[in-house]
């Protein structure tokens, strides 16, 4: 079966699976979106323990979904990783600090001894939660404006920006992007914490949630508008048959229309986080989570398979296009995406077990009692 | 294909990743084990419905998760290091190498992720077989997570199952299986988890032999040292087994590597094992002088672990860098002359390519071919550079070694009071007991130096030196993150520290 596939199915193929672990990711920075809220929604020492230990089940979730997200572009766009992260090296790094800071602080905020203090490791959560979001938006930005690099012709990267990696952080485009996902974060942070906790006891947090759904979501809007609104309209980075690369205007209003089913997730996502957020507002409901975050998904997925289908680079380099790396010519060998592609079989069960222990995990809520037992976060 | 040459930049990307790989493995060896002892402890605990193996099975746990956490924080700048610092590698073996890493996150990684939720906070939320279940789920994903992390690793000491692709210019995967079956990687992952094992009962037995001092939590205390001691003499027989096997294949695939750790300038039959010695900082390659100062060597012993056979011969580095024609080795020297014809071959098989003359390519292609598998010799500039640090993997293989013989003699000491019951008493075996764990990282760290340092020049063994491996970037970008890095690091090990001896002193009373 899969050894009937050819190459370039597989490459399409592994650019989907890499998006939808991306698409994923987007959903899971429900946690980031949380942590962000943290100084915002909770007021007492209690709010703030009820918040952490309902984020702190889920962080290793985003974490380990980063990090796939990493092993399986490294494993089927190699050239890719080598470009990105050798090139852009600071935006990286950045982003990559504000993970290991957010890793150790579930665990070591509310232990005694631990250094730092508690507000120290709520401040790394914070940060984890607002700049490495903006910065991974910024960083999928360049998917369509493109970055400053340059490749020898036996692919040595040469990155010709003295930020490296860090200009993107400037360019209006990235950092509207970047906006929106931290914003979109926190309306689904909110969204998620109100589903995960029991809040009798504690009706203040829960009128303070729905409201940072409201104000998170209204601010989100204009930059997801900006950001559908330029993408419709900007210049694309097209290759042609012989692999030579030009500007194409309206290249990815281009690869909408040639791909209808792409139109179509973005037409399912948009009304889904839509949805999720009017039942939260006007119906209380607790489980807008479940909509907005599907509709995460289709978004984020559009957004980035729509630079890679359809004869268009999506990491391109604006400073020598003929450097810019499509799926094709950035991928493994045959070979590999073949073998990859058994593996990846085994996705599903992994899909099947995690969504196994949410629910038996959750089928009761996060009450008070919990967070006052020895040994949570 | 290596422009603009910054050796300082590599020294700093090396010792980048040296620190935080080395970080890494402070809290790796003892996630890998301990998992174990906590999914016995907790089996025991369901078995027996004994509230004391509950509270036993909680503050262990409580520990483990405290060392996961950072565990966690180190491991994602590994993984991306490859790209930032190491690009040219991720580009030019990616196709390969890429492959267990992406693995290693949907098999092990995510098991891992999502039963530690349930471990933790599982108590009353599920069933209570369901809840082992976990507990035994992210004992098997960590070590799954080893599995394929090794096979990465052991693929840069053994590079098999794969091609030189010369319109690509990269090394391509050709066979998967070859490349996860490879005997190194078997014997890594057996030495690495017995070791890792044995490091978790170290952590036991020291934690256990405090309180035994301070005369506290005094039934658990011997509880834990019983299963500790028993599960620890098993591992240390076993670490040393594998090992034995890992030199043995270390012997067959990197001479270089088996002469840098023992010291062995000129090849001998009969070699003996250098038992101690003390290596001469002033020898330097090819100048006839002694290797050591001062040595007490066992006969035979060398040529009997590394070729299984007393009288067979061991050859020294001298061997490997000039070569010996009586012994048929090629050297460095020689390897370097035809790995320059093709580096050159093909720069002119891609200029060929490129100016459509395709006559000329099929003829340097055809010269490439001939002398590709010395393609990575052709990036040394001499050949005395093909030879690792030598003092430093003689001396950190000799630690691991003399600590590997003497924790079972540790394990055996602690059955033998807890036998005679007189665990409590025996201070002069407590007080270093406390610090067997500190012991046992060293031994760890060491066994990573003896296999990391051991592979230099080499990122790939024998394909990629280092020095190609790297990223085009300056030197101060790469130590302004060394050093955040450093600071960082410590700061949490710190922290870490701190944290878990007040978890310990404060003790399963309160759980
Ligand atoms: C033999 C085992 C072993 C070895 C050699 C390494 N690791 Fe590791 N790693 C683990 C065993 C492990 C683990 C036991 O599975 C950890 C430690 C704590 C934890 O949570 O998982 C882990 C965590 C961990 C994480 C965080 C995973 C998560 O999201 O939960 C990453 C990204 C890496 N590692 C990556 C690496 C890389 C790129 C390595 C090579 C240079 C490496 N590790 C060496
Ligand atoms: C976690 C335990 C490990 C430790 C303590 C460790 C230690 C080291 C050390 C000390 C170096 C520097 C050697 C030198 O430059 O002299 C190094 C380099 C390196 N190691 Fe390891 N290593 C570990 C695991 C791994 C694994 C599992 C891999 C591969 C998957 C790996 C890949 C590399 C690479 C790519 C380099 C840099 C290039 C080089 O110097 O060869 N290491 N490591
Ligand atoms: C007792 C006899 C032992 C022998 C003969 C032995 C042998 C070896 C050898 C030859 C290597 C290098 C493998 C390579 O370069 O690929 C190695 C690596 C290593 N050793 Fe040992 N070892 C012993 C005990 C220990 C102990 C007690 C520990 C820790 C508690 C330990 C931990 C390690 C680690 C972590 C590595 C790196 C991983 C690997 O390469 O497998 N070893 N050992």
């Amino acid at each position: 079966m899969i050894g009937n596939l050819d190459y370039t199915t597989l490459q399409q193929l592994w650019w989907l699976l890499c998006s939808v672990v991306g698409a994923l990711f987007l959903f899971l920075t429900f946690v980031q979106g949380g942590q962000s809220l943290l100084w915002q929604v909770a007021r007492t020492d209690l709010e703030k323990s009820m918040l952490i230990n309902s984020l702190g089940r889920k962080w290793e979730l985003t974490f380990t979904t980063l990090v796939l997200f990493g092993g399986a572009l490294f494993a089927a766009f190699p050239k890719f990783y080598a470009t990105s992260f050798g090139g852009a090296y600071w935006v990286w790094i950045l982003i990559l600090f504000t993970f290991i800071i957010q890793a150790v602080s579930y665990e070591f905020r509310a232990k005694e001894a631990n250094l730092l203090g508690a507000k120290t490791y709520e401040l790394f959560l914070l940060i984890n939660g607002t700049l490495g979001i903006l910065l991974i938006g910024a960083a999928v930005g360049t998917f369509y404006t493109g970055s400053n690099f340059r490749l020898s012709s036996y692919n040595l990267v040469t990155w010709t920006h003295p930020l490296r990696g860090l200009e993107a952080a400037f360019n209006p485009f990235n950092v509207a992007l970047g906006l929106f996902l931290v914003l979109n974060a926190r309306t689904l942070g909110a969204m998620y914490l109100l589903n995960n906790i029991e809040f009798s006891g504690l009706a203040d947090l829960e009128t303070r949630l729905r409201r940072a759904v409201r104000t998170n979501f209204l601010s989100s809007v204009p930059f997801l508008l900006f950001v559908l609104v330029n993408i419709l309209l900007m210049r694309g980075f097209g290759v042609d048959d012989q692999g030579t690369v030009s500007m194409v205007s309206r290249k990815y209003l281009a690869n909408l229309l040639a791909n209808p089913w792409l139109m179509g997730l973005l037409g399912a996502g948009l009304p889904l986080v839509f949805a999720g957020v009017f039942r939260t507002l006007h119906r209380n409901s607790s489980r807008g989570i479940w909509f907005s975050g599907t509709g995460t998904v289709l978004v984020g997925l559009t957004i980035l398979l729509l630079p890679a289908y359809n004869q268009t680079c999506f990491y391109p380099s604006h400073f020598d296009l003929q450097s810019s790396l499509t799926i094709h010519n950035a991928s493994s060998s045959l070979y590999t995406l073949r073998v990859m592609t058994w593996v990846a079989l085994f996705i599903p069960v992994v899909l099947a077990y995690v969504w196994y222990v949410w629910r038996a995990m959750d089928s009761r809520k996060l009450q008070i009692a919990d967070v006052q037992e020895k040994g949570v976060y | 294909m290596v422009e603009n040459l910054d050796l300082s930049m590599v020294n700093w990307a090396r010792a980048q990743f040296a620190l935080t790989a080395m970080y890494h493995w402070i809290f790796v060896p003892l996630t890998l084990g301990l998992s174990w002892l906590i999914a016995f402890f907790h089996t025991i605990y369901v078995r027996t419905g004994n509230e004391e193996w509950k509270r036993l099975t909680r503050f262990w746990m409580k520990l483990f998760g405290i060392n996961f956490a950072i565990g966690v924080a180190t491991g994602i700048i590994l993984e991306f290091e490859f790209g930032t610092n190491w690009s040219n590698y991720s580009w030019m073996v990616g196709d390969i190498f890429g492959a267990p890493l992406a693995i290693e996150g949907i098999f092990a990684f995510f098991l891992e992720a999502t039963f530690f939720a349930v471990m933790f906070f599982g108590w009353d939320r599920v069933s209570r077989r369901f809840h082992l279940f976990s507990t035994w789920m992210v004992a098997v994903g960590s070590n799954l997570s080893a599995v394929w992390i090794l096979v990465a690793n052991a693929w840069m000491q053994l590079p098999v199952g794969q091609e030189f692709n010369p319109d690509t210019a990269r090394f391509e995967m050709q066979n998967f299986a070859e490349v996860v079956f490879s005997p190194v990687a078997v014997t890594k992952f057996t030495h690495t988890t017995s070791s890792s094992m044995l490091l978790a009962a170290l952590f036991v037995i020291s934690v256990s032999s405090w309180f035994l001092l301070k005369k506290r939590h005094l039934l658990m205390a011997r509880r834990s040292i019983l299963v500790a001691a028993v599960f620890g003499l098993l591992a240390s027989g076993f670490a040393a087994f594998t090992g034995d096997e890992a030199a043995f294949e270390v012997a067959m695939h990197q001479p270089m590597k088996l002469a840098a750790i023992e010291g062995l300038y000129q090849g001998e039959t009969k070699a003996g094992l250098v038992a101690l010695g003390v290596i001469n900082q002033a020898k330097t390659v090819g100048d006839g002088r002694d290797g050591f100062l001062f040595k007490v060597k066992i006969p035979y012993l060398l040529s009997l672990l590394a070729k299984r056979e007393p009288g067979a011969f061991v050859p020294g580095i001298h061997d490997l860098v000039y070569g010996n024609r009586t012994r048929d080795i090629m050297g460095a020297a020689a390897k370097m002359e035809r790995g320059k014809i093709a580096v050159d071959r093909l720069d002119a098989y891609k200029e060929a390519r490129k100016a459509g003359d395709e006559q000329a390519a099929a003829a340097a292609l055809a010269e490439f071919t001939e002398h590709k598998q010395y393609l990575g010799y052709g990036f040394l500039t001499r050949p005395e550079e093909a030879v690792p640090p030598v003092a430093l993997s003689f001396y950190s293989f000799r630690v691991m070694v003399m600590l590997g013989t003497l924790f079972p003699l540790v394990f055996l000491a602690y059955l033998y009071f807890a036998w005679k019951d007189r665990l409590e008493r025996v201070t002069w075996l407590l007080v270093p007991g406390v610090f067997m764990f500190f012991l046992g990282l060293v031994a760890h760290e060491a066994g990573w130096i003896v296999a990391e340092v051991g592979r230099q020049p080499w990122a790939i063994q024998g394909l990629l030196p280092v020095t190609v491996a790297r990223s085009n970037l300056t030197t101060g970008t790469v130590q302004t993150t060394f050093f955040m890095f450093l600071v960082l690091f410590t700061v949490l090990l710190i922290a870490e520290i701190r944290i878990m001896t007040r978890q310990i002193s404060i003790g399963p009373e309160g759980e």
